[in-house]
Formats: C-alpha cells, sequence, structure tokens
C-alpha cells in the first residue's frame, strides 16, 4: 500500500529513474543532477556543503574576536589583510567587533545548526529511514535549498556594504536595531539582514512541510510510528517547531523592516537620539523580545534535537544494544517540543516585564529539565554493559552527552529568575549555550557525519584524524567554556569589546587569553576535519560492504551508491523496531527481517 | 619572515598528520580488518583517553574554582543578594552532585564497555521502574528549585511598602544620568520631547516637584535605607547593573521599569572587608546598545546616613541654573501674551496667523 503511494507521488522523471537502477543519469545534465537536483540525497549534500562554508566563515569571525578579547589593541597585519579598514593597523574596529559578533551569532545559530544541520540530515535520513523514494514535494524541497542558497548569498554580500554588516547582536534587539543613526551596524547592513532572514524562513518552511509531510505519508509498508528510528522522530518534530515558531520571526521581521523604512512605530516610542526627539510613539521594544523569543527559544531546540535524534542513533548501534526505554525517548522529545513552545519569556526576566509573567516562564522552563534529564539517563544506560565500538562518530556521540549534561545543568540556574539578574547577559550565558546547544549541536552535527559518510559518499573518512579532531575538540571546548562560567559568576558582560574601564573585570584579562589560545586551536582542528571531509570524498577508502556498521536501519539496505529513487527494486517491507541489537544472541535484526514465531516486537505495529 | 616560517611548519605538520593517518588506513587494510571495525587497541586508546579525560577534568575544575576564587564577585552588598546567593549555592549544590555522578557514569561506562573480542552485549531495552524513578526525582528536585526560586523573585522585585529613597537612572548613549529627588522625596516629570541641550533629559519644569531635583554622575546612597531606582533610556535599550549589588534591570524607551532594593554595606566596609583601599562599587551597562556599550561605567558611593545627607546638601537642584532663564522667557512669553492680546482686539486675522 505504502509503496504505491509513493511511486505515485514521486515526480515522472524520478520514477522512471527507479526502474534505471545504476544507470541513473543519462539523460541528467550536470546542472540537474548536482545543481537544480531534486534527489533528497543531493539536496542534503548541498545543505551540508553550503553549511561547511557557514562554518569555516562564522568561526573564523569567532577567532577575529577572539583575538580582540585575548589580546585587546594588540596588533595583528594580517587581520588588516583580511579586514582591510576594518582593522586599521592591524587592530580590531569596535564597530566591525559588533558586527563580527553579530554575524557569528546569525550564521551559526542559523546557516550552519539549522540549515546545515538539519537540513542535512532531515533530507538525507528521513527518506531513507523511513522507506520513501524522495520527499513529498522533491520539487519544493530544491527550493527549499535554493531559498536557503538566495539568503545566503544576501547575508554574504551584507559583509562587504560600505558600512558593515549587521552590528548589532544576533537577537537584533529594537531600537538599536530599528534606527539607522543609533549604529553604524544598524544601517545598510541591517536591512539585508533582515531580507535574508525572511529567505532563510520561507527556505525553513518549505523544507518543514517537506519533512512532516513524508514522515506522515510515505513510510513504507510496517513502517508504523513507533518503529521510526530515533533520527526521524527527532527531526519530524524539528520540523514541526520550525513550522510553528519561525513564522512568528517572520512577522517580527517585516515589522522591524516597516519601523525602518515605513516610519511606522511597531516597536518604537519616546525616542531622542541625533538630537532629536522622533515622532514614534505608542511601541513598544519589549513586544519585539516577545517575537522574537517566541521563534528563538524554540530555535534552540530545533538545533539540538536533530543531534539528539543521531546521537541516540549513534551510540545504539555502536554500542550494539538497542537505546534504553525507546518509548520514553520519543515522549521526552514530544514533552520538550510543547514546553519548548511556552519558556521563550526567561530571556526576558529583566527585560522590563511584569515580573509575574517572569515567575510562569521559570515553571515551564524548570520543568523541561525533567523530559532532558530522562533522556540522559537513557543514553548513558544505553552504554551500559555494551561492546561499545568507539568509532570518531561513537565518540562524539559520547561527547555530545558529556556536554549536554555540563551546558543542560547551568541552564537551571539561569532559568531561575532570581538567579538571572546577576547571571543574565554575562558570561556564564555565553558558556551555557554555547556548550548545550553550539558545541553540542556540532558534536551531533560530528556523529552524524562521521557515521553516514559512507552512505553519503561511497567512502569513509579517515579515522585517525577523526580520532584527533575529536580530542582536540573535546579537550578543547571545555577549556574554552569552562572558564567563562566563572568570568560570568563576577558579573563579566558579555559583548564589551574591551573591559579597560572596569579594572574589575579586566582582572580577567589572563584567562580571556587562555580562552582565545584554545578557541584558535580548536579553530585548526576543525580545519583538519574539513580536510578530511574533502579529501575523503575523493580519496578515502572505498566501501565495499553495504551495511558496514551492521546497522538495522533501512538506509543500509539501499545500493553502495543509491540512484534517485533509492531502492532499485520495490522498496524493502519492515518488520520490527530499528534496535533488535544483540538480541536472543544475534548481533542485529534489520529491521527488514520478519518476526520469528512468537517473538515480540519492542516496537508497535 | 618569522611569519613564513610559521606557516611551512604549520603546513608540515599537517603533512605529517596526514601522512601517519593515511598509513594508519592502510595498516587496517593490510591487516585485513573489516570495514566499520574498530580494532580492540584502538577501542583501549580511546577509552583510556576518555578515562583520563574525565580525571583530569575533575582535578581541573575543582583546582581552578580555587585558583580563581578571589577573583569572583564577593559576598553581595544588599538585602535581596544575600538570598540570591543562597539560592545560586542551593542550585549549585543539586548540579553540582548530578554533574558529577553523570559525567563519572559516562565516561566510566565508556571506559569500561569498551569493545573487545569476547564481548557481547546484554540485550536491555527498557526497565520502567528504572525509567518512572528518574523522571519522578528531577521533577521533585525541579518544585523545589521552583519554590525555593519563586520566593527569592518576589521578594526580591515586589515592593511591600514605599521605599526611603527614589533615584532615577536615565541611560543614554554611551551615559548615565542620575537624578535625585532633591528635599521634597519627589522626582518631577521628564517628557522625550521637552528634551535640548540645556535640559538634556526633558525635565518638565512646570511640575514644581522638580524644582530640588539634582542631576549628579555618580550614585551617592546612604546604608540600609531602602532605595527604588527608576530607570529609563533616551534612545535604545540599556541595562542598569550593579554586580556587587545583584542588581540588573533594562531601560526601556517609552517603557518606565524600576528596581527596589537595599545596599547593606558601606564603601568604606567593603574596602575594609577585602583589605582593598582601592576597592569600588560601579554601575555597568548590560544591554548592547552600540559601539561604546562597553564603556558606560558610572562609580557608586554606599556612605552612612549622616554623609549622604550632608552630600545631598552640597547638591545644587538643576532648575537652578535654568531658573533666570526659564523666568525670562515666561516674562517674554506673558508680554507677547499680553500684546498678542491687544492684536486680538484690533486685527482678529493676525491673531489667527499667529502660531
Amino acid at each position: 500500500m505504502a509503496q504505491h503511494v509513493t511511486s505515485s507521488v514521486i515526480t515522472e522523471g524520478a520514477h522512471a529513474h527507479v526502474h534505471e537502477e545504476h544507470e541513473h543519469g543519462h539523460h541528467e545534465t550536470f546542472i540537474t543532477k548536482y545543481i537544480f537536483s531534486q534527489d533528497h540525497k543531493t539536496i542534503a549534500k548541498q545543505f551540508l556543503i553550503l553549511g561547511i562554508f557557514w562554518a569555516i566563515v562564522g568561526s573564523l569571525f569567532s577567532v577575529f574576536f577572539r583575538l580582540q578579547l585575548g589580546w585587546p589593541g594588540e596588533s595583528f597585519p594580517f587581520m588588516e589583510t583580511l579586514l582591510g579598514r576594518w582593522a586599521k593597523g592591524g587592530v580590531l574596529d569596535p564597530a566591525f567587533y559588533y558586527a563580527l559578533v553579530t554575524m557569528h551569532g546569525t550564521i551559526l545559530v542559523f546557516f550552519v545548526l539549522t540549515a546545515g544541520l538539519s537540513g542535512t540530515f532531515a533530507n538525507f535520513l528521513i527518506p531513507l529511514q523511513v522507506g520513501a523514494r524522495d520527499m513529498a514535494s522533491p520539487f519544493l524541497n530544491m527550493l527549499s535549498f535554493w531559498f536557503f542558497a538566495l539568503s545566503s548569498i544576501v547575508m554574504f554580500a551584507s559583509l562587504f556594504v560600505q558600512t558593515g554588516p549587521a552590528g548589532v547582536g544576533w537577537t537584533v534587539y529594537p531600537p538599536l536595531s530599528a534606527l539607522h543613526e543609533a549604529s553604524l551596524g544598524s544601517k545598510v547592513g541591517m536591512d539585508l539582514w533582515l531580507v535574508s532572514m525572511a529567505l532563510f524562513i520561507i527556505s525553513v518552511a518549505l523544507g518543514g512541510l517537506n519533512y512532516v509531510s513524508t514522515v506522515i505519508n510515505m513510510r513504507t509498508k510496517g513502517m508504523t510510528f513507533f518503529r521510526m528510528p530515533l533520527t526521524v522522530w527527532a527531526l519530524f518534530f524539528t520540523a514541526v517547531v520550525g513550522l510553528l515558531s519561525f513564522p512568528v520571526l517572520f512577522a517580527a521581521a517585516v515589522l522591524l523592516i516597516f519601523d525602518r523604512t515605513l516610519g511606522t512605530s511597531f516597536f518604537l516610542s519616546d525616542i531622542f537620539i541625533g538630537g532629536q526627539a522622533l515622532p514614534h510613539t505608542g511601541g513598544s521594544p519589549i513586544l519585539f523580545q516577545h517575537l522574537f523569543w517566541f521563534l528563538g527559544h524554540p530555535e534552540v531546540y530545533i538545533i539540538i534535537l536533530p543531534a539528539m535524534g543521531l546521537v541516540s542513533e549513534v551510540l545504539s548501534v555502536n554500542s550494539r544494544k538497542p537505546v534504553f526505554g525507546y518509548r520514553a525517548m520519543v515522549y521526552s522529545i514530544m514533552a520538550i517540543v510543547v514546553l519548548s513552545f511556552i519558556v521563550w519569556a526567561h530571556h526576558m526576566f529583566v527585560s522590563g516585564m511584569n515580573p509575574f509573567v517572569g515567575s510562569i516562564f521559570v515553571l515551564f522552563t524548570l520543568l523541561i529539565a525533567v523530559p532532558s534529564a530522562v533522556k540522559v539517563f537513557n543514553w548513558i544506560t544505553t552504554l551500559w554493559r555494551g561492546n561499545l565500538r568507539l568509532t570518531p562518530a561513537m565518540c562524539f556521540a559520547i561527547g555530545f552527552v558529556s556536554l549536554f549534561i555540563s551546558g543542560g545543568l547551568t541552564g537551571l540556574f539561569l532559568g531561575n529568575s532570581p538567579l538571572d539578574i546577576p547571571l543574565h547577559d554575562t558570561y556564564f550565558v555565553v558558556a551555557h549555550f554555547h556548550i548545550v546547544m553550539g558545541v553540542a549541536a556540532f558534536y551531533g552535527m560530528f556523529a552524524g557525519i562521521y557515521h553516514w559518510f559512507p552512505k553519503m559518499f561511497g567512502r569513509y573518512m579517515n579515522n585517525t584524524l577523526g580520532y584527533i579532531h575529536f580530542a582536540v575538540t573535546l579537550i578543547g571546548s571545555y577549556m574554552i567554556f569552562w572558564p567563562m562560567h566563572y568570568m560570568g559568576m563576577t558579573g563579566v558582560p558579555r559583548r564589551y569589546y574591551a573591559f579597560e574601564t572596569f579594572e574589575f573585570f579586566n582582572q580577567y584579562q589572563g584567562m580571556n587569553q587562555f580562552i582565545s589560545t584554545f578557541a584558535i586551536i580548536v579553530f585548526c582542528a576543525q580545519i583538519l576535519f574539513i580536510f578530511n571531509f574533502f579529501y575523503s570524498i575523493y580519496k578515502g577508502r572505498k566501501v565495499t560492504e553495504l551495511n558496514p556498521w551492521k546497522a538495522n536501519t533501512l538506509e543500509w539496505t539501499t545500493p553502495l551508491h543509491p540512484g534517485h529513487g533509492n531502492w532499485p527494486g520495490d522498496i524493502p517491507e519492515v518488520h520490527r523496531w530499528p534496535y533488535d541489537y544483540s538480541k536472543n544472541g544475534e548481533e542485529f535484526i534489520p529491521q527488514t527481517v520478519p518476526l520469528k514465531p512468537g517473538e515480540k516486537d519492542e516496537g508497535l505495529s | 619572515m618569522t611569519t613564513l616560517l610559521i606557516f611551512i611548519a604549520l603546513a608540515l605538520i599537517v603533512v605529517i598528520i596526514v601522512q601517519i593517518a593515511r598509513a594508519g588506513e592502510l595498516l587496517s587494510v593490510v591487516r585485513g580488518q573489516q570495514e566499520g571495525e574498530v580494532s580492540p587497541e584502538t577501542n583501549r586508546a580511546l577509552s583510556y583517553f576518555m578515562i583520563a579525560f574525565l580525571i583530569m577534568g575533575m582535578i581541573g575544575g575543582f583546582w581552578s574554582v580555587n585558583h580563581y576564587k578571589h577573583l569572583f564577585l564577593p559576598d553581595a552588598s544588599s538585602i535581596h543578594g544575600v538570598e540570591i546567593d543562597g539560592l545560586f549555592n542551593i542550585t549549585l549544590i543539586f548540579t553540582g552532585i548530578v554533574f558529577i555522578i553523570t559525567q563519572i557514569l559516562l565516561f566510566w561506562f565508556a571506559f569500561k564497555y569498551r569493545g573487545g573480542k569476547g564481548r557481547t552485549a546484554y540485550y536491555y531495552p527498557h526497565n520502567v521502574k528504572l525509567e518512572v524513578v528518574w523522571t519522578a526525582v528531577p521533577a521533585i528536585v525541579m518544585t523545589v528549585l521552583v519554590i525555593m526560586g519563586m520566593k527569592t523573585w518576589f521578594g526580591t522585585l515586589t515592593r511591600t511598602q514605599k521605599p526611603d529613597l527614589e533615584v532615577e537612572a536615565i541611560a543614554e548613549q554611551f551615559q548615565w544620568t542620575i537624578r535625585y529627588p532633591g528635599k521634597d522625596g519627589k522626582l518631577g516629570k521628564r517628557n522625550f520631547e521637552l528634551i535640548t541641550p540645556e535640559n538634556p533629559l526633558g525635565i518638565d519644569w512646570k511640575d514644581e516637584n522638580s524644582h530640588d531635583d539634582f542631576i549628579t554622575a555618580e550614585i551617592h546612597l546612604p546604608v540600609n535605607k531602602s532605595v527604588l531606582f527608576r530607570l529609563a533610556s533616551k534612545d535604545v535599550l540599556h541595562s542598569f547593573f550593579l554586580p556587587h549589588f545583584r542588581v540588573k534591570m533594562d531601560c526601556v524607551p517609552g517603557i518606565p521599569t524600576q528596581f527596589p532594593f537595599t545596599p547593606t554595606e558601606t564603601t568604606e566596609e567593603k574596602r575594609n572587608e577585602l583589605n582593598d583601599p582601592k576597592f569600588m562599587f560601579f554601575l555597568a551597562c548590560a544591554e548592547l546598545c552600540g559601539i561604546s556599550h562597553w564603556n558606560m561605567r558610572r562609580d557608586m558611593y554606599v556612605v552612612t546616613d549622616e554623609e549622604y545627607q550632608k552630600w545631598t546638601q552640597e547638591q545644587k537642584p538643576a532648575y537652578d541654573g535654568v531658573k533666570a532663564s526659564l523666568e525670562g522667557e515666561k516674562q517674554i512669553q506673558d508680554n507677547q501674551e499680553k500684546t498678542s492680546g491687544q492684536q486680538t482686539e484690533g486685527n482678529p486675522i493676525s491673531a489667527a496667523a499667529a502660531p
């Protein structure tokens, strides 16, 4: 039944393909195959490679501003070479410092950890793991990538405008972001930022619609919801969260564009700037914060849920054990999804919002620790009495759990409003969110890339380089972000260009140098990873086994180089949940193996 | 030249690493190791790395707290700040226990259950009892933290009685102005449309409460008196941050905000306590407000009540500076009204045209 549905949904061209088996591409040009491709696997790779490009740009920016923080006022001639007038004499200009931190946040949150992470793996894994030939709408899927590319072009162009890119923080709070005269970073760069974000949201919406409809409608025969791998569950709910929250940011961006250009006053009131009182009255800057964080908070779950899904799968496969408490894992994702929509104002405890409103958000925020804790305990129990195969993917998955614990626990400080009073907008916050959603999500992404690289490119990544990458990154992540907690507990505010005015904060100069040094080391380790990635695409060890990790999920039943349509013949039928590892003395039982008489399936049929 | 040498050296290191990595890969092929398998030696090496990381990390964590302790914020100098610090410590104990236990289990399992020849994994898909326990325990802990948090939160921000003193802090790019209510204890009205170079805060001089208000650059507060800070901004968002008093609240254009607190230590007492004669309380901006956000500092003095009274008497009301010109203006205005009134009688058309 499901197979008929899939075949009828797939486009004509792709359908013809299915029967061509390995001879895919004879009527395909380079353009239709690699550029305007409608194959979900190619689109996934496009998302990944554009994401990697942005990751290099975004993290390079962090190296620039870390140099300023570590060695304020010192001259780094290469910065002048790269940044020109923004680093005259090799010293970073304060205006461009703020542009860099803004772009670092924007790029990594949206372009790398949203598009690059869930764009890549939702595209690649959803059809392969639910047993579909492609997405529900391959055309919209292609558009989703190209809207992302368009948004990338606009954002990239904004880096080169005369007044610099947006420099008002990635949260673009008005009035700073609404008034041209408020800041150099609030001129044309800010307009481009808003346009780019609007395009990006279209991309997320098109992708999300596809992921949701594919999971709901196009599962193969026997693939009930409760037989789906946790990756699919996570990616599915990520798409749901994105669809429900990103449009709110779209609204905020449009209203902010109106305030900037049409003279409306949605977010502006009672302002005297540039020597004159502005005519805007009646708006509220806090309204923007509500709109922004109504996306902004679910956004961190959009980032972390795919990583959780990838990690659950990688941990289980490489422990040779079922993921512990599969259903509890699914329910905890659901709980996180529901709660993620009612915690946004915990970013605003000291924004001037009514303290009573804040108290409600404390309750829900701390409540979200419960499903998160369940997930952590379940991952740890998955390792217990396993037979761990410490591949680079597995190492990063373990690293993910460690970081998720460390960063999650500091959330209990920030989520409790009285503790947020001294900690808000300090380095404690920087440390918290970098560990729990920045670095941890990157670990999930690395685990995913190392694990599914053989399926993506038909070759392996180099393990030794992978282990070096892992070791340096794990040590480095803690060396960078652990000390930042101390700075935050001392009240050192974030987004300070230098601390020379505050000798009390300036005491941490030595620590800042230490952090910056490790930031550069970790950056170099990522270059090693990127080298490994591109080198292995062309020169890596070739995959000759269909199922090298001995995994149960459906993607490993496809040919070594699956064409458009994924399976040359019929789509395989599914008979069991995906986590039958080491059951009844068998090392692994793929989902396609029928149940033995009397055998109980852990999933739900 | 040195840059070039460093560059060459780095390039060489990279080449060497890559060559070693390639050799490792070839070796595993030669040894006939199956694709996707990890050799027992590699597993062992990594599991030792994991356990070493755990041990070094734990030692490093404890060592660094001691090493940096002298730089941390000293004990809070306000009544609510002490409560916040107490809640911080309780949260630290709860999270610290969970942190240590979970990290140890995680890396210990990664070490103990590393793959090797002859090991098989244990099929253990779920255990409802266990899962209920570790859902319920965090839920109980969270309830405790929420209840304690709410007590502190409302205790901090709810005003139950009239404050002894109201002070206003007005933020703008990139400075703070502090306004005191003067003898009457009442702050005069302000309006952003009245802002002029002579009246940078837009004080409404028609409101007589404003006539004894005085403006300063630094904050002066009497110790052990409750103070309500009224916060405002002229242009963009700023945040009023007094780290030593655990005070932070945004200043929002168009929306008045406030923060009540009671300082419990004078600057002098804090200097003695910390044995640092140069110690100074200060105000900082904690919300990105533009390119000089990092320069918005004001000094703050907490003094005894007598010293404070003496200080206030030395301050001159802002109205004094403008009184003469304002009264002059008023006279001119009155005269104009008089003359225009006379004109109205004679020539109604020009009166209608007059502004």
